[in-house]
């Protein structure tokens, strides 16, 4: 309970969180656990990357609490605001709807997890409760997916930790596939160019 | 049967890290002028890599062993497609736990 609890606030990042513990359970060691569950976070670099030209007025304080509250979700639905059709111009205004967005995701995150923690034990085996992870993911995936390169990275991302598994990679299979994934992306984006590159700033804004 | 040492010291450098990766571009927002085109591009495959990375051996791999006739492979395939088509995450997700819970019934 404590663990659950601690381990949702100070990393509050879900799939992470279950690798690490899964990893753990079958007696893998702590860097292994640690290893993955920062290999599947990752992604918040490129989060980051994108938000930080959105957040330059702000303080450092909020900055680094911007940080800490950054998910998928507050990511999504805060870019399609700050650049989408009708932009949000104010910066003050950008960070409280980031905020509120973010902050609700927490709480309702941290809620979640008490809840679980007490309760998550009488649901019956036969709902295939776990199942819901991957299928959460996979409905992040397929958005993530948009051109040649993405689709190159999701492949051999995918594919690749399923042959790491196979091959008895065990634990590292992800942070193996996915390394491959990324730069199997990178290659075919070289080659090929990319009509997205802008994704990670606003449109014409060269590149900030 | 999980330690609590071992426990402890996962999530506090796993609650580190992550934070140090959120915090990375967003602590030097107000001095970033441009990010070089690879590291950009680098970054966009992140996602999609990591994601499936995550998401297929779960659908493909269920049980540990590579097997593509089970309902969770077909469930994934269905999931893909709604999410594809319609974009809703509420509607893959209650749509998928419902095709998995009615196939394992079928198939018992």
């Amino acid at each position: 309970m404590v663990e659950s609890v601690g381990f949702s606030v100070l990393v509050f990042a879900g799939a992470s969180q279950l690798a690490a513990i899964e990893i753990l359970d079958n007696g893998g060691v702590v860097a292994v656990a640690v290893l993955s569950a920062l290999m599947i976070n990752l992604r918040f670099l490129m989060y980051s990357a994108s938000l930080a030209p959105h957040m330059a007025e702000a303080r450092v304080g909020s900055r680094l609490l911007v940080a800490y509250l950054l998910t998928d979700q507050a990511y999504a639905l805060s870019l399609g605001r700050f650049t989408g059709r009708e932009p949000i111009a104010e910066p003050s205004i950008r960070l409280r709807y980031y905020l509120g967005v973010a902050l609700t995701f927490w709480l309702t995150w941290q809620t979640a997890t008490v809840v679980g923690a007490i309760g998550g034990g009488s649901i019956p085996d036969s709902i295939p409760l776990e199942f819901a992870i991957p299928l959460a993911f996979l409905a992040l995936l397929v958005p993530a997916v948009t051109d040649r390169p993405t689709v190159a990275a999701a492949l051999v991302g995918g594919i690749g930790t399923v042959v790491a598994l196979e091959l008895g990679a065990g634990d590292l299979s992800l942070v193996l596939g996915a390394s491959a994934g990324i730069i199997a992306g990178t290659v075919v984006g070289s080659r090929y160019g990319s009509s997205t590159l802008d994704e990670l700033g606003p449109p014409g804004d060269g590149g900030r | 049967m999980i330690g609590t040492g071992e426990a402890w010291a996962t999530i506090v450098l796993t609650g580190i890290g992550t934070f140090t990766i959120r915090a990375s571009f967003l602590l030097v927002a107000h001095r970033l002028t441009t990010i070089p085109p690879l590291v950009r591009r680098s970054l966009r495959m992140i996602p999609a890599a990591a994601l499936s990375g995550l998401v297929l051996p779960a659908l493909i791999r269920p049980d540990g062993v590579l097997d593509i006739w089970q309902p969770r492979a077909l469930v994934g395939a269905l999931a893909a497609y709604l999410g594809w088509r319609t974009g809703n995450v509420i509607l893959t997700l209650v749509a998928g736990m419902g095709a998995l819970i009615g196939l394992e019934q079928l198939t018992g």
